[in-house]
């Protein structure tokens, strides 16, 4: 009987193993299916579903990618979802953002880090900026900051939560400039964030650099400063941050793309790598997404290994006083 | 007056026919339990990548429009709102389909909700500066007292008791509290993965209103084999559009709360049905009638549920903020193609944006039309045996609260809450007042932590709750309710003992 059941399992084992060879070498044959972890309509999900479009082109994986969303938490629930159930065939793809994860999984509680994902390539940079309502006293970072040191702890700006982008850039504001703000959190992610500074609830606050210019577009606010290394294309008269000195460097930025469970043979992610990145240099893409105002930046696997070992150290050192 | 030039777009060959296919489609996804509004334009949004953008929002206004009037069908004859905004329509329109008007509530509900719908829509084309103006006057404190007056309905709301319907409030508001707080961080009463993500209100909708209805369905079923679960009796069309004018007093109160609440950003669309539905019944001569198959309900809570589709799109039109889930999915339909919201929208793009208007106009109309056909139909399929009924009722409440996200744990809750309120109903306790309770619980805790953190960072809680005239204003009116609740409580005071709820049950098979 042993030997029934040993000789069964190494057969079986043959199987698997040939099955697996032959998989990478034809992969892909069925649709993808890409996971975000955020709402139907949201910037996260509604790009994913941009930048994938052209997927079932013949110079793409020729077939179409199929995005499901499992919203909830903050991004928690999906990520969660991904890092124990999902299959590691290749097929199972999700989209990521980049410094929410690594935050959630530094603050704990959640069943993921850095190490249960494989990067396979960027699509997106979405830099925070600070926003204030269009009739708004302040012109400029001083000006905001000089507020803050009359009134410690009493100039209340919005973000879209704790331990996402928007979190991690008020922090960085309030170590740069030395100053005890008061950060309001709101329920209702960036839109909720955006109404009460547009609203007047809060005196400012930080949002993504791609809702931010369709409000200033729209006439209802101002944007004081951009939480990233250089000005962006979408706004080339705002100032950064440090050029407005204060020393603060990207690690706010929402980076976002799409990344393998740990486990997913290496074939199949040499080949997703190599592909994916081409997928969103498309024209069209390109051209839908400058329309929705939302920057690109595209990365290869390489660069956002290393992308996300550096966001995990500057994470580690600004979440730890916390 | 510049929309009425852009009508003739609407009836152009292709953009009526997306009209048309966009206003049944969303009928019948609509009327699927768990496919809410917001997933109905979500699975629709992929099509109009290959449309020009108007085309692409006329399918999208039309789903939308037609998917929220849709749910109506399933909350009448199966008693699963299919979404929130139709919890309100099965008080009393599954009672009515109970005594065999299914068809008189279907067409009472299709033609109350065009005429609130219609109502909306024009409130959008000429008052939308002003309303954009209203909208963005609520900030956390008027949003608390707006839930808290919310909670002050609970109570009076389709249970035999207040003091029961205060308790399946109260265990509302505690399973609202599981998941993770997205304010202070917290994780709560996270016992098992399926809960991870907080209980999400679609599943726990169909669960509570279904699971029980099949439950008692199986069990009846066996004693006697050819059971009906409902005989739907025809009944003329200008009758019922007759009835609506009739009752203009629960058509006013509809479609004027449904309007006015429809416009707060992320509050209104749940709770529009349920306030005008409980401000109608205190209006009313025949306030006893509610919950027993009463025309007015389902006219109060249909009128109200479509009259705040067109105020609801104000915030995103004019301020480029989407008010609800799915103004966040139409969203993402303009900036497929570029198209930027703003108070200059209708200057930048008025083909588009009055085009979109228009055709939610119009197709308010064609969804009554077709809706009153369904109602035909409905006689055919509600004559069903039991056991039948049981089975599809089952298949529909999985695969609707699977779909919401992909999650089996999303079925499971529904099947625990489903089971966990088939016991609740044997004592004198009912559902609505529980769904009631989880969607205000979020609302009222995530606004009054907000609210709480900027008057500790500018001012005092004290001064920032109790002071400015809106906040007076709800505080009075939740005062008004309560106070009004408890002089009916004490005119007429009403007993429920298990044997009640038993007697009860029995009488209205």
């Amino acid at each position: 009987m042993k030997t029934l059941i040993a000789a069964a399992s190494i057969a079986l084992m043959g199987l698997t193993g040939a099955a697996t060879a032959q998989d990478a070498e034809s992969y892909p044959e069925r649709p993808v299916m890409l996971m975000v972890s955020y709402g139907a309509g949201g910037a996260t999900d509604f790009q994913a579903r941009i930048v994938t479009m052209t997927a079932g082109n013949e110079d793409a994986l020729g077939v179409p990618i199929a995005i499901i969303n499992k919203p909830g938490a903050g991004g928690r629930v999906g990520w969660n979802w991904f890092a124990t159930q999902a299959d590691a065939d290749g097929y199972t793809l999700a989209a990521y953002n980049i410094p929410h994860f690594i935050a959630q999984s530094i603050e704990g509680g959640v069943e993921y880090s850095a190490d249960s994902f494989e990067p396979i390539a960027n699509w997106g940079a979405d830099p925070a900026v600070f926003v204030v309502a269009a009739d708004s006293e302040f012109d400029s970072m001083q000006d905001v900051v000089d507020y803050a040191k009359e009134n410690p702890g009493g100039l209340t700006f919005s973000g879209a939560g704790l331990f996402v982008g928007h979190h991690i850039a008020a922090l960085q504001l309030e170590k740069a400039a030395g100053v005890k703000l008061a950060y309001i959190p709101n329920n209702a992610g960036g839109a909720g964030a955006m109404k009460a500074v547009i609203a007047g609830e809060v005196l400012g606050g930080v949002n993504n650099l791609s809702d931010a210019y369709r409000a200033r577009e729209a006439g209802n606010v101002k944007i004081l400063g951009v939480f990233d290394l250089e000005r962006n294309d979408f706004l080339p008269d705002v100032p950064t941050m440090q050029e407005q000195g204060f020393d603060i460097d990207n690690a706010s930025v929402n980076f976002r793309g799409i990344m393998a469970p740990k486990g997913t043979p290496q074939p199949i992610i040499d080949k997703l790598a190599e592909t994916v990145p081409a997928m969103f240099e498309n024209a069209r893409v390109k051209k839908q997404m400058e329309a929705g105002g939302s920057p690109m930046h595209v990365m290869t696997r390489d660069e956002v290994i290393e992308m996300w070992k550096a966001r995990e150290k500057t994470l580690n050192e600004l979440l730890s006083g916390l | 007056m510049e929309f009425l030039a852009y009508f003739g777009e609407v009836f152009t060959p292709i953009n009526f026919g997306l009209l048309l296919i966009g206003t049944i489609g969303g009928l019948i996804l609509g009327a699927t339990p768990g496919l809410s509004p917001t997933m109905a334009v979500a699975l629709l949004i992929p099509f109009t990548f290959k449309l020009d953008a108007t085309q692409g929002l006329i399918l999208l206004g039309a789903a939308y429009t037609s998917t929220v009037a849709g749910g109506a069908v399933s909350a009448i004859l199966l008693k699963i709102p299919g979404a929130p905004a139709n919890i309100a329509t099965t008080l009393d329109g599954h009672a009515m389909a109970r005594k065999g008007q299914g068809a008189r509530a279907l067409q009472l509900s299709f033609v109350a909700s065009a005429i609130g719908g219609v109502f909306g829509v024009l409130l959008l084309i000429f008052l939308t500066p002003i309303l954009a103006q209203w909208a963005l006057a609520f900030g956390p404190s008027h949003l608390f007292w707006l839930a808290i007056l919310g909670v002050t309905v609970i109570g009076s709301l389709d249970s035999s008791s207040v003091v029961k319907g205060l308790l399946a409030g109260c265990i509302g508001l505690w399973l609202s509290t599981i998941g993770f707080d997205d304010i202070m961080g917290a994780q709560r009463f996270i016992f098992h993965s399926s809960v991870s993500g907080g209980i999400n209100v679609i599943p726990a909708l169909i669960g509570l209103f279904a699971i029980p209805q099949v439950i008692s369905m199986f069990a009846k079923g066996r004693r006697s084999l050819d059971a009906e679960v409902l005989t739907v009796e025809s009944h003329p069309i200008g009758e019922a559009i007759r009835e609506v004018f009739r009752r203009s007093r629960a058509l006013t109160i509809g479609t004027l709360t449904g309007s006015v609440i429809g416009l707060i950003p992320g509050v209104g669309g749940q709770i529009a049905g349920l306030v005008a539905y409980d401000q109608s019944r205190k209006m009313s001569s025949e306030r006893e009638k509610f919950g027993t198959g009463h025309s007015e309900g389902v006219i109060a809570a249909e009128s109200a549920n479509n009259a705040m589709v067109g105020p609801s799109l104000v915030p995103l039109l004019t301020l480029s903020i989407p008010g609800s889930p799915t103004a966040a999915v139409l969203l993402g339909g303009l900036l497929i193609h570029g198209i930027f919201p703003g108070s200059d929208l209708f200057d930048n793009y008025p083909d588009v944006a009055w085009t979109f208007i228009n055709s939610m106009l119009i197709g308010q109309i064609l969804m009554c039309i077709f809706g009153l056909y369904v109602a035909g139909l409905a006689a055919k399929v509600a004559r069903v045996p039991n056991a039948v009924m049981a089975a599809i009722v089952l298949g529909l409440a999985v695969f609707g609260s699977y779909s919401v996200q992909h999650s089996m744990g999303d079925v499971y809750v529904m099947m625990a809450l489903g089971t966990g309120m088939f016991f609740l109903e044997r004592f004198g306790f009912s559902a609505a007042p529980l769904v009631l309770g989880l969607i205000l619980g979020p609302i009222a805790e995530a606004n009054f932590i907000q609210g709480a953190m900027i008057a500790n960072a500018t001012s005092s809680i004290g001064e920032y709750f109790f002071t400015g005239l809106l906040n007076l204003v709800l505080i009075g009116t939740v005062v008004a309710s309560i106070v009004y609740s408890i002089w009916m409580e004490l005119r007429s005071r009403r007993y429920t003992t298990k044997e009640d709820a038993v007697a009860k049950e029995e009488a209205t098979p």
